[in-house]
Parts: C-alpha cells; sequence; structure tokens
C-alpha cells in the first residue's frame, strides 16, 4: 500500500461513515415523506392555535433562559477572573459537571432547591413568604440557567484568559480604574465571546426536552420537541407528529445558521482556563463585591449537586442497589452507553480522518470540496435534527416493518451515537490537525500508511482526546432520555427511564436514590475512562 | 516507539468492551418457561404495591396454574396508547383500565376479542351491556380538596370554573389519562359549545396537568396544591388508611362524571382462555370485594359489602355520561379544543 492508497482509503472509510450517519439522522423522515400517507397538513398544523402558542412557547423560554444565562454569567466570569485564590480552578472545574450531569438529574436537583416543598420554598415560608412555583415557564427558565449559566461563565472566563499579558500589565501599570480597565479591556473580550455563547445556549434551550418534560407542567409550558413526542406517545397522531417535526427542524436549521453566522463553533468550551496574570488593583467596593458574586454563583451551580446528594442518601439505597429492577436499568445503560460511545467514536474518527486526508491532498477540486462538506455536515446534522425527532422518524418508520419495542435498543444506541458526534468532533478534531500538522509530512515521505501510521502518527496524539471524547460520549448517552423516551418499554429500561418512571409515581425518596446513582455512575464512568487512557501525570489539568 | 505497547494495553480493552456489548445488548432474555404468563396492560396505580395487582394476583394464581404480570402504564387512556403503537405485535393479553368512554374506540383497532362473559348480572349505573369490554368497577370523578386549606369548597363546575386564581387545582391530561378524559368530557356534558371557553376560565387557577392519576394525586398529599381532580370514594382511602377526614370530595350541582372502567381480551393472546378466566375471575365475588379497598372504586356486584367509610361518600343524584359513539367521533377534536384553550398564553 502506498500514501495514496492510504488517503483513499481513509477518504473513502470517511465517507461512508459520514454517509451512514446521514442516512440514519434523515432516513426516518425521507422515506416517511416519500412513501407518502403521512404526509402533515401543514397548513391546519400553522393555523392551529396551539401549535402558534408552542412555537411562541418555544422561543420564549429559549430567549429568556439565553438572556438569564448570559447576564448572570457575565458579572461571575469578570468577578472570577479578578479574584486569584486557590479554589479558583475547582470552581471552573464544578462548572463543567452540569454539562455532564444527567439532565433528569438536575431537573429533579432543580425541584429539591426550588420547588414548592424545596429548600427556598421552606426558608422562605418560615419567613411568612409565599413559596415559590415550580410549574411552567419559571421552573424551565431555573432549570435552563442552572445548566448553561455556568457553560456560558467558562466561555466567559476562557475569553477573559485570552486577553494578553501586556494588557494586564499596562493597566496595573497605569493604575486604570476598574471601570476603564472593563471598558478598555475585559468588555472587548466579553464581546468577542458573546454573540457565539448567546446563539450556543439558545440553540441548546430550543431543543431542550427533558427538562420541558418534567418541568413544563402541561399544555400550557410544552415546546415543539415535547409536543413531537406528545403527538406520538400521547395522540397517536403519525402525521400531527411528522409535520411539527419539520416545523422544528426548520426553526433550529434558521437558528444555526444564525450561529455559524457569528463565526462561534455551537458545541465549543471546553478549555479549564489559562493563566493569565493580573495587575490590576481592586477598589474597596470590588474587592467585596467579588467575592460575593463568586460565592452566590458557586451556591446556585454547586447546591442542586448537594441537595441530589443529601436527598440521594436520606433514599433506602441498599434497597435501590439490590433491587432487580435498578441493576437491570443499570446493565442497559451501561450496555447502550458503551455501544454508542464506542460507535460514535469509531464514525467521528473516520469522518475526521477523512477530512484530514482530504485536507493533504494534491488538489482541491470541486469533488473535494462538496466531500468536505458532506463530511462536516455528517458532523453537526444532529444539532438541527434533535434526537427526539431522530427517534420519532424512525418510530413511525419501523412500525410499518417490525416490532417498534423490540428494535429499540438498536435505534437508542445509534441515536444516542449520532449525539455525542458534535462534541467528539470538536474534542477530536483540532488534535488530528496537530498530529498531521506535525508530524503528517514526515509520515508521507517515510511512506508509512494503515495501521503503522495509526499507531505512530495519529494515536499518541489523539489518545488524550480521544479518552475525553469518549468519556463524553458515555455521559452524554447514560444521562440521556430524548431518544428512550419514545422506545423505552416494561423490557427495555434504561435508568433515566426508571427515574423518570419512579418521580412519575411520585415515589420521591426512590427518585432521589436512584438519581444519585445515576448521576455517581455518570461521574465514575467518565473518571475511570478518562483514568483508563491518561497516565497520572497527564490528568491534572 | 512507546506508543506501541500502550495501544497494545488499550485495545484489548476496548475489543472485549465491544464484545460484551454486542452479546449482553443483544441477547434476548426470554427464558423458556414451563408456566404460561398472562400479561394485562394496567394503570400504574393498579399494579402498585398499594394498588389491587398483588392481592389479585396471589388469589389468581392459586388457581391458574400461571403466572399474571400486571404491566403498570401512566394511565388509562395511555393504555389504548401503547396498544395502537405496538400494533398485534403487542405482548398484552388482557387490558384492564379503559373506560367505557373509550370502546368503540377500541374496537375500532380490530385488536379485541369477544370475552365470553356473561356481564347480565352485573350492576352499573345507566346500564351498561357489551360482548367485548368487561365493567369491573366504577366511580364518579370529582375535586377532593384538603379541609386545611380550602374553607369554602367549589359546589358546583360553575363554583370551579370561576373560582380564585389563586387557589389552585391539578388535572389529569384527557390525552392519557381517564379521568383527565372524563372531566373533559364533563365539562362538555355541562357547557356543550360553551367549553372552550369555560376552560379558558378555568386555566389560570391550573398549576400542572399531569399524565396520570398517580401524579396528580401524588401531588396533592404532599401539599402541593389543595385541590385535585380524582373520584368521590377517594376521601374513603384517606379515612380507612390514615384514619383521617382531612380530605373531602366536592359534590357539584351540575352532577358528577360516571367512569366504568373496563378489561377486554386482546384477539392475537396466545392465552385466550387464561384470560376469559381472568376477567371471570376480576368480577367474581373474591376480587370485587377487593377493588374497594385497594383500588377505591364501587363494585359491579350488589352482593359486595363496603366498609362503612363508604356510606358517607358525597352521593351522586346525577350520574353523567356522554354517549361513547360521540366521544369517539369527537374526542381528537375535543383534544384540540381542550389544548388550545389550555394551552394559549
Amino acid at each position: 500500500m502506498n500514501t495514496r492508497t492510504d488517503r483513499r482509503i481513509r477518504i473513502g472509510a470517511g465517507i461512508g461513515a459520514a454517509l451512514l450517519a446521514i442516512a440514519f439522522l434523515l432516513g426516518g423522515f425521507v422515506v416517511l415523506l416519500t412513501a407518502g400517507g403521512q404526509a402533515p397538513d401543514f397548513e391546519s398544523l400553522a393555523l392551529d392555535p396551539y401549535v402558534r402558542a408552542i412555537f411562541g412557547f418555544t422561543l420564549l423560554q429559549a430567549g429568556l433562559s439565553t438572556l438569564l444565562s448570559v447576564l448572570l454569567a457575565i458579572p461571575f466570569a469578570l468577578a472570577l477572573h479578578r479574584l486569584r485564590f486557590p479554589g479558583r480552578r475547582l470552581i471552573l472545574r464544578l462548572f463543567l459537571l452540569p454539562q455532564a450531569l444527567p439532565v433528569l438529574v438536575g431537573a429533579l436537583a432543580v425541584i429539591t432547591i426550588w420547588g414548592r416543598n424545596g429548600v427556598v420554598s421552606e426558608a422562605m415560608a418560615s419567613l411568612g413568604l409565599p413559596r415559590l412555583e415550580i410549574y411552567g415557564l419559571s421552573g424551565i427558565l431555573v432549570a435552563h440557567v442552572f445548566f448553561n449559566m455556568p457553560l456560558a461563565a467558562r466561555l466567559f472566563v476562557s475569553a477573559l484568559d485570552r486577553v494578553p499579558a501586556e494588557a494586564w500589565k499596562l493597566s496595573g501599570q497605569l493604575a486604570l480604574p476598574s471601570t476603564t480597565v472593563f471598558r478598555l479591556v475585559e468588555w472587548p473580550a466579553l464581546k468577542s465571546a458573546l454573540p457565539g455563547a448567546a446563539a450556543l445556549i439558545f440553540m441548546l434551550c430550543v431543543t431542550s426536552f427533558t427538562i420541558v418534560l418534567v418541568l413544563g407542567g402541561g399544555p400550557a409550558a410544552t415546546t415543539l420537541e415535547v409536543a413531537v413526542y406528545q403527538a406520538l406517545r400521547y395522540d397517536f397522531d403519525p402525521a400531527r407528529a411528522i409535520g411539527l417535526s419539520l416545523i422544528q427542524i426548520v426553526l433550529t436549521a434558521a437558528v444555526l445558521s444564525v450561529t455559524l453566522r457569528f463565526g462561534r463553533d455551537p458545541a465549543g468550551g471546553f478549555g479549564l482556563g489559562g493563566k493569565a496574570r493580573r495587575f490590576d488593583a481592586a477598589g474597596p467596593l470590588r474587592g467585596l463585591l467579588d467575592p460575593l458574586v463568586v460565592a452566590a454563583g458557586t451556591l446556585f451551580v454547586v447546591s442542586p449537586f448537594v441537595a441530589i446528594l443529601v436527598s440521594g442518601l436520606a433514599a433506602d439505597l441498599s434497597r435501590l442497589v439490590t433491587e432487580p429492577a435498578v441493576i437491570d436499568a443499570a446493565a442497559t445503560s451501561l450496555a447502550v452507553s458503551l455501544a454508542a460511545a464506542c460507535l460514535s467514536l469509531l464514525v467521528s474518527t473516520l469522518v475526521l480522518m477523512a477530512i484530514e486526508a482530504l485536507g493533504r491532498g494534491p488538489r482541491q477540486g470541486v469533488a473535494a470540496r462538496s466531500a468536505r462538506n458532506l463530511l462536516e455536515l455528517a458532523t453537526s446534522l444532529v444539532l438541527v435534527v434533535s434526537p427526539v425527532i431522530v427517534g420519532a422518524g424512525w418510530f413511525l418508520l419501523l412500525r410499518g416493518f417490525t416490532d417498534v419495542l423490540a428494535a429499540g435498543p438498536y435505534v437508542v444506541v445509534a441515536t444516542n451515537a449520532v449525539m455525542a458526534m458534535p462534541f467528539i468532533v470538536r474534542i477530536v478534531g483540532p488534535a488530528l490537525r496537530e498530529a498531521n500538522a506535525g508530524t503528517g509530512r514526515l509520515a508521507e515521505s517515510l511512506g508509512l500508511t494503515g495501521l503503522a501510521r495509526l499507531v505512530f502518527v495519529e494515536w499518541p496524539v489523539l489518545r488524550r482526546p480521544m479518552a475525553l471524547a469518549f468519556a463524553f460520549a458515555i455521559a452524554l448517552s447514560f444521562g440521556d432520555l430524548g431518544a428512550i423516551a419514545l422506545f423505552g418499554s416494561n423490557d427495555f429500561v434504561t435508568l433515566p427511564y426508571l427515574l423518570l418512571q419512579r418521580m412519575g409515581s411520585y415515589r420521591t425518596a426512590d427518585a432521589a436514590g436512584l438519581a444519585l446513582l445515576l448521576g455517581l455512575i455518570t461521574i465514575a464512568l467518565m473518571a475511570i475512562v478518562e483514568r483508563g487512557f491518561i497516565e497520572r501525570r497527564d490528568i491534572a489539568v | 516507539m512507546p506508543a506501541l505497547p500502550r495501544i497494545r494495553r488499550t485495545l484489548p480493552a476496548i475489543v472485549a468492551a465491544a464484545g460484551i456489548l454486542a452479546t449482553g445488548l443483544l441477547a434476548d432474555p426470554a427464558v423458556a418457561e414451563e408456566k404460561p404468563t398472562l400479561t394485562v396492560y394496567t394503570y400504574d396505580s393498579f399494579s402498585a404495591d398499594w394498588g389491587p395487582g398483588p392481592q389479585l394476583k396471589a388469589a389468581f394464581e392459586k388457581t391458574c396454574g400461571c403466572t399474571l404480570d400486571f404491566v403498570g402504564l401512566e394511565d388509562g387512556v395511555a393504555i389504548l396508547n401503547r396498544l395502537k403503537l405496538e400494533g398485534p405485535s403487542t405482548k398484552a393479553d388482557i387490558a384492564l383500565g379503559l373506560t367505557s368512554d373509550l370502546i368503540p374506540e377500541a374496537k375500532a383497532t380490530g385488536m379485541f376479542a369477544k370475552s365470553g362473559i356473561d356481564t347480565s348480572g352485573l350492576t352499573v349505573p345507566t346500564g351498561f351491556s357489551d360482548d367485548v369490554f368487561v365493567p369491573y368497577d366504577y366511580s364518579y370523578l370529582a375535586f377532593v380538596y384538603d379541609t386545611e386549606t380550602v374553607k369554602t369548597p367549589p359546589k358546583s363546575l360553575d363554583d370551579l370554573v370561576s373560582g380564585d386564581p389563586g387557589q389552585k387545582i391539578v388535572i389529569e391530561d384527557p390525552r392519557t389519562s381517564t379521568p383527565g378524559l372524563g372531566f373533559l368530557l364533563w365539562m362538555k356534558a355541562v357547557y356543550g359549545d360553551e367549553a372552550a371557553a369555560k376552560w379558558k376560565a378555568l386555566q389560570p387557577r391550573i398549576l400542572t396537568v399531569t399524565p396520570g392519576w398517580s401524579e396528580a394525586y401524588g401531588l396533592f398529599t404532599k401539599g402541593e396544591v389543595p385541590i385535585v381532580l380524582s373520584y368521590t370514594t377517594s376521601p374513603a382511602y384517606h379515612e380507612i388508611e390514615e384514619g383521617t377526614e382531612r380530605y373531602k370530595a366536592a359534590g357539584f350541582s351540575e352532577g358528577q362524571y360516571l367512569q366504568i372502567e373496563v378489561a377486554g381480551i386482546l384477539k392475537d393472546s396466545p392465552h385466550a382462555e387464561l384470560a376469559s378466566e381472568f376477567l371471570a375471575f376480576l368480577v367474581g365475588k373474591d376480587a370485587q370485594s377487593v377493588l374497594p379497598t385497594t383500588n377505591w372504586t364501587l363494585p359491579v356486584r350488589g352482593d359486595v359489602e363496603l366498609p362503612a367509610a363508604f356510606s358517607h361518600l358525597v352521593t351522586v343524584a346525577k350520574p353523567l355520561l356522554i354517549d361513547a359513539d360521540t366521544v369517539a367521533k369527537n374526542r381528537r377534536a375535543w383534544t384540540n379544543e381542550w389544548l388550545q384553550a389550555v394551552g394559549a398564553r
């Protein structure tokens, strides 16, 4: 095999993988629409006041969630960046947790803190104040801010970290007052990250499923994503499900194209913070305010975790972990998430390698460019065609041929796999580029091909990012409720599905215990995977 | 090169993991069993530990030489949704927990078989006869309130609709639950074409809409909401099981909607005879005596003695029931009307 053949194989395999992913994402719908019989009546859907209300609510909750997350993240990021203290890195790491935590667990935690019988309500009631109402818009907003404020804060901190050291030195030497530092240094940095962060959060909130399902509280607070699920599982109205799905796809595609216009990566933001040193002095007011802001923000993010820990430990854990239903569900979740993560890593890496291989080709013709576009489309299409929509399409299609619920596990694994692709690509992609930039040419000239090239060129550089990506994919799949919500049955129960069932029958103690187990297993899985692949000295990121 | 040993170390682990997955995920857990298993789809409060499920299972398994397996779904309407989803490949032998309102729609699926049970001896208000579905209990819908927080309970549907929006109620979703559907029909029976406007008036009072009765009642007993859509028989539960008269049902001057719960046998069931036996058992005296104090409903036999707590329940002078064929024809339209009224902001 020569290097050209190697390149061809890589491109071919990548395109094959990309086509597979695209076919899976769109297949269900394309067949349903073209095969006919199920075509939705768009006119009546567009005129339906309820559909309009859902559409409006989808945008409203996403807009407000984004606004609140960003507005709260800015003062927090500024304060955290100004302060230098030993726990700073730990806080940034803690702020990664909401991203890794299963959404359902987070939603439960938010109820424990902010619900009508939650910690805050109890405190308010003891002061003679009215209790909080968590169901509906307010609950959705609190939960979305809990998940997205930390993300925005991390993006802002890393934007501040990118400010050249000279700017901080100069501000210190000139003894600029903090308002001037903000105007000249901090704000321009924040401004560069703002559109990307806002667009990313808006995108995540538009397609939010679990939070709306659990905290929405009925038809008055339903999003398109949840309405698709309900059209299938509540009404069994396939035409409506397809129609709503297509409306949702158009909406997310529009949002994503706006996002991309801002030139920011919709799945970015995994940095752990640089080492910018600041020399500007804190004024007395700020010196007092900054720690307060950091403490309040940290409390907001950490308190739900503490709540889960406390209420989970109060549950009958020893009974739960020996209950066959729980063990079965955990084993199923483990199998599903490992299979999904393996599949996702394989497909993503193949696609990435093809993109790289195309890049080092001799000429960049139309064919190469369109191949590249196809490959890139495959990795981010899932952002437009959300998991519930993919599931709905396959659900309706498979129903015509086979027992849908028996085919469930395969669809859920595949859906979880494509869900993780955008994240894997963002983590592994840059490293692969780096590998080829560093040793690619040498490998070419040495004629390294096939397995040898993989082992000596790519693997050493990819090992760490791939482990991180794998861990993320596992966490994502392990905590996913979107796909399983459609395909779950009594023969196919994952841990989040079981948790939803227990929450449904208001066995709250069980739910709290399960949430704790789910959260702990997710974090443990991530730790094991990361540690399995990374040597000790690498871990201290 | 240090890279090679590293990949050698991790590669087997990956391969092993993939192998475990392939076998673990795809293997069919079905184990050959000697005894036949009768699968009954029902709602979760029926199959729950505190519901009638466990007692009925124990009693029926004594004589049937089979395993009785209750599968608890969100609520009654969800059973029908699930059967439509699964189609003929369903594992269910019996669907238990639909209401008489849903019978024409259930029959239209073509998935049900004649029960072979003589229902003429069973007593149900307003009368009932069907050769496919067997009525096993009935109850009247009612709003149940907490006397500690609700000092002036609604005395009519009008009171409820025009009441203080600060005093919240919780109802069930008519797309998944039978009480939810029953309330939709109740509003329709009382208000007719004005129902949509009345739903809009009621909307501000609704704290949340739950998929099933269990969730709604859970919110109520946890003190999250002072009024819940349930049954006239619910207070008997609190009196007998908890010894408290704190929770009361509100009698409405317009009448209460009647909910007749029925069970039917799936046509493709391989255990048709066993299924028929179970239905006969279900309307027999033993099972009927279990239902009032576990499912908290009224029996369809006159020879069942009810505990004293049942004697001071709200008496229903005017049972309301919309003809099932009318329900079947209008259910989707009425549900959309409800969605539009309750979902509007």
